[in-house]
């Protein structure tokens, strides 16, 4: 594995490895001292096109406890506005010696055409590019999700595990969210059932090879006791040209999770939700407080997903900082 | 007195004879041509096994200047199309100042004529700098010395129904004709890619085929209601080719062209973001390049454009949204049409006479291009070797942009000579400065 850029990239093989690896990384987490030397001397850039602090300080985080130096580069204004191109961003950083590129861009493919371009030789790690990919956040729910139903159902940490048999229903806005392309396709490497459920405005026209079943009525759904429901967040700044739904209380109540739709599920069943939650559009706060909610979890589980994915990454490619391959 | 013996040459692929040009003029054909040029010391150009066709006509053609020279100058687009086997370019009105005035089309004109490679014709704009909303001087820029018969908004639709109205029916007063970039603004706000399949996947904003389709439906219902000429510019759909197909029969005079990228290209290249590959409309699935491929081969679709779009280097070299559409094709049009249609049998050196030269210089009411190779008429023509293979080379092409979709491609085809008004402008494959001979 060279880069991570989408998640149906992963073999079904190396996202078992990519957990099993996070999982280790997760109980060396609950030491006191939490930093491990593995990646010393090694240069990770956060390279962010688009604002979200949560994901940049999750890598940071990341990174560091690796012990990886670390350089955040905040590029507002791509080349879109005229701003540096991102091609100059990347040959800059490139001369500074990145061992990994972590990439977060408002254009979709961004990070592939940092990767296939060769004006950076590190590592180009995808953190949400448009509304294409975030392979990282599809890792870290794979996580959740094996540690809450199929870790605890065997007793263990699930080693070695994958999600077969799961069955995962993915709710809201799928045509602007990288996060439901991302979990599509490794929760279905990974064996697990998925049904996206939304209105059909906010389902992308050419859904049909997707490896899953579309929905659209959430309640329907619900009542077939699926073991996990991710609900996604209503990407408001991105509906400019707006009609998606009549209205904001329309959609609440045809596809909102609430206490009376949580009630009805199988008492196993998780909620969760990629964050920032809009409470009270997408899910109202009985459903994000509540003891199925696994959604603060999912925020500690990012950062062992990522140090694997970083850990995998760089420290089988023995390269030191400013040797070429 | 200039003279040519073109030996061997296969006019229109047919049986090879020998072809005499003197002074612009094709002045012999057969057994006579030979005999007449030892009087007139012709210089001789071995054309054994080449195919002869009447210089490549292209109605389609971004020349970028003024405004754009970085990206291309009519010198250099010229030298491009006299080396794609063209003798004649429409250079569209895009440009910055927009040619929507006789005199920015008159320039276009004088610097086509100093180039001195193909005729340049100037197309001219629809409404005052392709604002969609008030008529350009359509009347001043057709009286002008550059006796503009297209003109488009080429890169923007004409979207108002009442401005498309009145530009079909003003244009009559001057046979003209009515180009239209068929996109529907609302359904293609942000659009970056066909909406299919692979934009659901790659999550770019959808181009769907029904903003083209409704805009080429409605057009074409226009154009019978007000009894004008109606051209439909790079149609890339199969619900186009059907719905050109139907107002065919109905009677209603629309012409069709389609881009060789369209005949070639599917969205499914999209998939590793090259922006080369980014394009307005957009590259369309393999159901739509068959429709398109059938609809050229049966007539619904009248001519091949090229849509040559050269653009700087540093507006491909991004990430796909930031990138600029558009693929340059005056260099390897020929080929890929050869590669679409004459090596898959369906059509033959004639229909590409037909769609290349007759045809485009038909709908653009050019007197003395895509003439009949016959004794008399203008010596505008192109010698082309269907049995050579090449590699696209980016930067050994004549245009001054790279954006080439087929760099690294093996493309059937090469143009070894091009004719204009008798002179040569292509020998052996390169080029020959208009003051050389």
């Amino acid at each position: 594995m060279k880069h991570l850029l989408s998640a149906g990239d992963l073999s079904r093989d190396e996202a078992v490895l990519i957990l099993d690896t996070a999982a280790a990384m997760a109980a060396t987490q609950e030491r006191a001292i939490k930093k491990l030397p593995t990646l010393r001397g090694r240069t990770v850039v956060n390279l962010f096109f688009e604002d979200s602090t949560r994901t940049r300080i999750s890598f940071e985080t990341a990174a560091k406890r690796l012990s990886a130096d670390v350089i955040n580069f905040s590029a507002r204004g791509s080349s879109v506005s005229k701003g540096e191109s991102l091609k100059d961003t990347a040959l800059t950083l490139q001369a500074m010696g990145a061992d990994a590129v972590v990439i977060r861009h408002s254009a979709s493919g961004a990070p592939h055409v940092l990767a296939r371009s060769g004006w950076t030789r590190g590592a180009v790690l995808n953190a949400g590019d448009g509304t294409h990919q975030h392979p990282t956040q599809a890792l870290l729910d794979a996580f959740t999700l094996r540690r809450h139903l199929v870790g605890r159902r065997h007793g263990t940490d699930a080693a070695g595990q994958d999600l077969a048999g799961l069955h995962v229903v993915i709710v809201g806005d799928v045509l602007h969210s990288r996060v439901a392309r991302s979990n599509v396709e490794l929760l279905h490497t990974l064996g697990a059932r998925v049904t996206l459920v939304a209105p059909p405005t906010l389902v992308p026209v050419g859904v049909e090879p997707w490896t899953c079943e579309v929905a659209y009525g959430l309640d329907d759904v619900l009542a077939t006791g699926p073991d996990a429901v991710m609900m996604l967040r209503i990407q408001r700044e991105r509906m400019a040209d707006g009609g998606f739904f009549p209205s904001p209380r329309e959609y609440t109540r045809s596809y909102g999770l609430d206490a009376r739709r949580l009630a009805r599920l199988p008492e196993h069943t998780i909620v969760l939700h990629p964050g920032p939650m809009n409470r009270g559009l997408e899910i109202s706060a009985d459903a994000a407080d509540s003891p199925r909610a696994v959604i603060v979890e999912q925020v500690g589980n990012g950062v062992a997903v990522r140090m694997a994915a970083l850990y995998l990454l760089l420290a089988g490619a023995d390269r030191p900082t400013g040797e070429t391959e | 007195m200039t003279a040519y013996l073109l030996t061997g040459a296969r006019p229109l692929g047919e049986e090879s004879t020998d072809v005499l040009v003197v002074d612009g003029q094709i002045a012999a054909l057969g057994a006579t041509a030979a005999d007449t040029a030892v009087d007139t010391a012709a210089e001789r150009v071995d054309a054994t096994g080449l195919v002869l066709l009447p210089g490549l006509v292209d109605l389609h053609t971004h020349l970028r200047e003024p405004g754009r020279e970085d990206a291309e100058t009519v010198a250099s687009g010229s030298r491009a199309a006299a080396l794609g086997g063209y003798t004649c370019v429409h250079a569209m009105a895009n440009t910055s100042p927009v040619a929507d005035t006789a005199g920015v089309v008159e320039q276009v004109w004088q610097l086509g004529r100093d180039a001195g490679y193909v005729d340049v014709r100037p197309v001219g704009a629809v409404t005052v700098g392709l604002a969609g909303e008030r008529l350009a001087e359509l009347g001043a820029m057709a009286q002008s010395h550059a006796a503009v018969r297209v003109f488009s908004d080429d890169g923007r639709c004409v979207a108002d129904p009442v401005v498309m109205r009145r530009a079909l029916e003003y244009a009559k007063a001057f046979d003209a004709v009515i180009a239209q970039h068929a996109q529907e603004p609302r359904l293609t706000a942000h659009a970056q890619m066909h909406e299919g399949v692979v934009s659901a996947e790659l999550g770019l904003a959808g181009w769907p085929a029904v903003a083209e389709e409704a805009i080429v439906a409605r057009d074409v219902l226009l154009a019978e209601h007000v009894g004008s000429r109606l051209h439909v510019l790079h149609l890339s759909t199969a619900g186009s080719v059907e719905i050109v197909r139907w107002a065919k029969t109905r009677g209603i005079d629309v012409t069709a062209e389609a881009t060789p990228h369209h005949l070639y290209l599917t969205d499914e290249l999209v998939r590793g973001y090259d922006p080369r590959f980014k394009v307005n409309p957009p590259l369309r699935t393999a159901v739509d390049v068959e429709a398109v491929r059938a609809g050229l081969a049966d007539g619904t679709i009248d001519i091949v454009g090229t849509d040559h779009a050269p653009h700087p280097r540093e507006d491909k070299d991004c990430e796909w949204a930031a990138a600029a559409f558009g693929m340059t094709g005056l260099e390897t049009a020929l080929s890929v049409v050869q590669a679409a249609m004459v090596d898959t049998g369906r059509m033959t050196w004639a229909d590409v006479a037909r769609v290349m030269s007759v045809g485009p210089a038909r709908i653009g009411r050019v007197a003395d291009q895509g003439r009949p190779l016959a004794v008399g008429e203008p010596a505008n023509l192109t010698l082309v070797d269907p049995a050579a293979r090449r590699t696209v080379l980016p930067g050994e092409q004549a245009t001054a942009s790279v954006n080439t979709p087929f760099a690294g491609m093996e493309l059937p085809g090469r143009v070894v000579a091009t004719f204009l008004h008798g002179r040569p402008t292509v020998l052996d494959g390169r080029l020959v400065r208009p003051g050389d001979r």
